[in-house]
């Protein structure tokens, strides 16, 4: 087999492949405090996302439903995962760190200004920063985290271009 | 056609220089000719002899240049009145595509003739460039949208197309004439004549049938039929509306501009004669050149002769995609052209697209454009191989092999 195609495990890795086939935070919360949309006109990516804050502002748990492929669903399932606990600004932290990691491959720039805690929630959403290789598979890795901008903004819809 | 038989079919394929590209390390198959296909060397020399030796604005320079350049584009319009059997050259309508002309027809016919509370009547299959200007026309002009529905087959409900028009209100049909997500063919002589039948007059989107078949809309007895050029192995940038004398110079301008008035004050303009009322300002010369010589090129070949290789290829593509465990071919209608949507089971049609990408081969992934299509089937998305001319049975047996390698690593 050619090792282009082998070279698509950076891509699909086992964590992206399980959780894109069996993700753990899909469903819409009983009880939310704040929701979005997110779509990707161009391919029909689509997410509802909700969210739960706790009493002191942090996002306590992020449910979704997402139509999409593999790497749409792995990373709103991972993204799912990471933001609990989190606070909003937090939140903006993990999200441009994430959007450099998924364009180029690292976040070295932000890295070093975060804290340990949210290095190792970064260090979590690593295997899908092999989608920096895949120029149109960017946004299938971005939308999730456009959408959960969106909830905690207000703005409730969004798209990735 | 002897000279086209599938030894001669698959030496036209050293005409598209393209294809001989290596992409991710493999031999390039390209199976996206639905979306836009390959260049022949033909209309890539057109455009570049164009430039080179006869190029200046048209309609407009009493000079020597631009005589050339008019004669040029002006020919342009007698290849596609040939090319659709159309009764006057006239009647030919350069637009950038097929969008534009639908476009042309939503807004200057529907607005100009049809009146509030009659209805436009399109079906589910329709792309998207065929419900959006309908659903401008409604929203601003007060007329209805009616939608024929598809069989589970992906075929035309040709009793439910005759009850939509049955109480005479409708007065256009707009309806594709080869779907681009299923590949049917529509029965369009059929659909013309229920259309008149009922006192409508009936648009055609030829954007994929041209490339597959002889178009006549004498024989159909069409009233609009659009296509692109760049579906037809010519460039992009130009499309073609052809419309009834009659119905066109009933229709008020779409564009305002230069090139399309026969005076010009202040207070008022009047418009130039059809096809010229409808090519406001500079149009796309270098295009119509390449339009033309894909056109030939085409003709050269014949459409006997494409339609007996790419019926081969289908044939043997669907055999060979239904033949691997997990694969669903979405759409089963009799008359087909070579368009293959399918899914693939654990899969999503992107995931699919990227891994059959890495082994060089090109699909189309996604509603393509036709979202309302695919929630009729309870479907997001297919992926999508779509042949042309120069497609192979070897690139239906890549295509073969490379699902099986997809279907494993997901598996």
């Amino acid at each position: 087999m050619s090792e282009s195609f082998e070279a698509l495990r950076d891509l699909y890795q086992d964590v992206i492949l399980d959780h894109g086939r069996h993700p753990r935070h899909a469903g819409r919360l009983a009880a939310f405090d704040a929701a979005a949309k997110g779509d990707n006109p161009m391919c029909g990516d689509r997410i509802q996302l909700w969210l739960k804050y706790a009493p002191d502002g942090h996002v306590e748990q992020a449910g979704f439903e997402a139509r999409g492929c593999a790497i749409s669903v792995a990373s709103a399932d991972l993204m799912a995962e990471v933001v609990a606990g989190t606070s909003v600004d937090e939140v903006r932290a993990l999200f441009s760190a994430f959007r450099e990691m998924a364009k180029h491959g690292s976040a070295a720039r932000g890295a070093s200004e975060q804290s340990a805690a949210l290095a190792e929630k970064l260090e979590r959403l690593r295997p899908l920063a092999g989608v920096h290789e895949f120029p149109s598979r960017v946004k299938c890795a971005t939308l999730p985290w456009h959408a959960l901008i969106a909830a905690i903004e207000g703005t409730q819809e969004t798209s990735s271009e | 056609m002897t000279r086209h038989d599938a030894t001669g079919m698959a030496r036209l394929r050293a005409d598209f220089p393209i294809l001989t590209q290596r992409v991710h390390g493999r031999d390039l198959v390209y199976l996206d000719s639905a979306a836009s296909a390959q260049k022949p060397r033909a209309v890539i020399e057109a455009m570049r002899v164009t430039m080179e030796t006869q190029y200046a604005n048209v309609h407009r320079g009493l000079h020597w240049m631009s005589e050339r350049a008019t004669d040029a584009y002006e020919a342009t319009r007698d290849d596609v009145a040939r090319l659709l059997n159309a009764p006057e050259r006239a009647e030919i309508v350069f637009t950038r595509n097929s969008t534009e002309a639908i476009n042309l027809v939503a807004h200057s016919y529907g607005r100009g003739v049809l009146r509030p509370g009659q209805a436009v009547l399109i079906s589910e299959m329709e792309h998207h460039s065929n419900i959006v200007p309908w659903q401008m026309l409604r929203d601003a002009h007060g007329v209805g949208l009616r939608v024929a529905p598809v069989t589970d087959a992906g075929e035309l409900d040709l009793a439910a197309y005759e009850a939509l028009l049955a109480d005479g209100m409708v007065g256009l049909v707009a309806i594709t004439h080869m779907s681009n997500v299923l590949g049917t063919v529509t029965p369009a002589e059929r659909l013309v004549r229920i259309a008149h039948a009922h006192g409508a007059k009936i648009l055609l989107d030829g954007s994929q049938a041209i490339v597959h078949r002889r178009v006549d809309v004498q024989a159909l007895d069409a009233d609009f039929y659009v296509f692109t050029g760049h579906k037809l192995y010519g460039p992009t940038g130009i499309g073609v509306l052809w419309g009834r004398r009659a119905l066109l110079e009933a229709m008020p301008p779409f564009l305002g501009g230069g090139d399309m008035i026969s005076s010009v004050t202040f207070e008022r303009s009047t418009w130039a004669q059809v096809p010229h009322k409808f090519e406001a300002g500079t149009p796309a010369i270098i295009e119509a050149a390449g339009l033309s010589a894909a056109i030939r090129y085409v003709e050269a070949i014949g459409y006997d002769a494409i339609g007996a290789h790419e019926a081969r290829l289908t044939d043997h593509a669907l055999a060979r995609l239904a033949a691997i465990e997990g694969v669903e071919i979405l759409g089963r209608a009799q008359d087909r052209g070579g368009v293959v949507s399918f899914m693939l089971a654990n899969a999503h049609a992107h995931d699919v697209a990227t891994l059959l990408d890495r082994q060089g081969i090109a699909v189309r992934a996604g509603h393509h454009c036709a979202e309302p299509l695919m929630r009729r089937f309870g479907l997001d998305s297919t992926a999508r191989a779509s042949f042309g001319l120069y497609t192979t049975e070897a690139e239906i047996e890549a295509l073969a092999t490379g699902l099986e390698r997809v279907r494993e690593f997901f598996a």
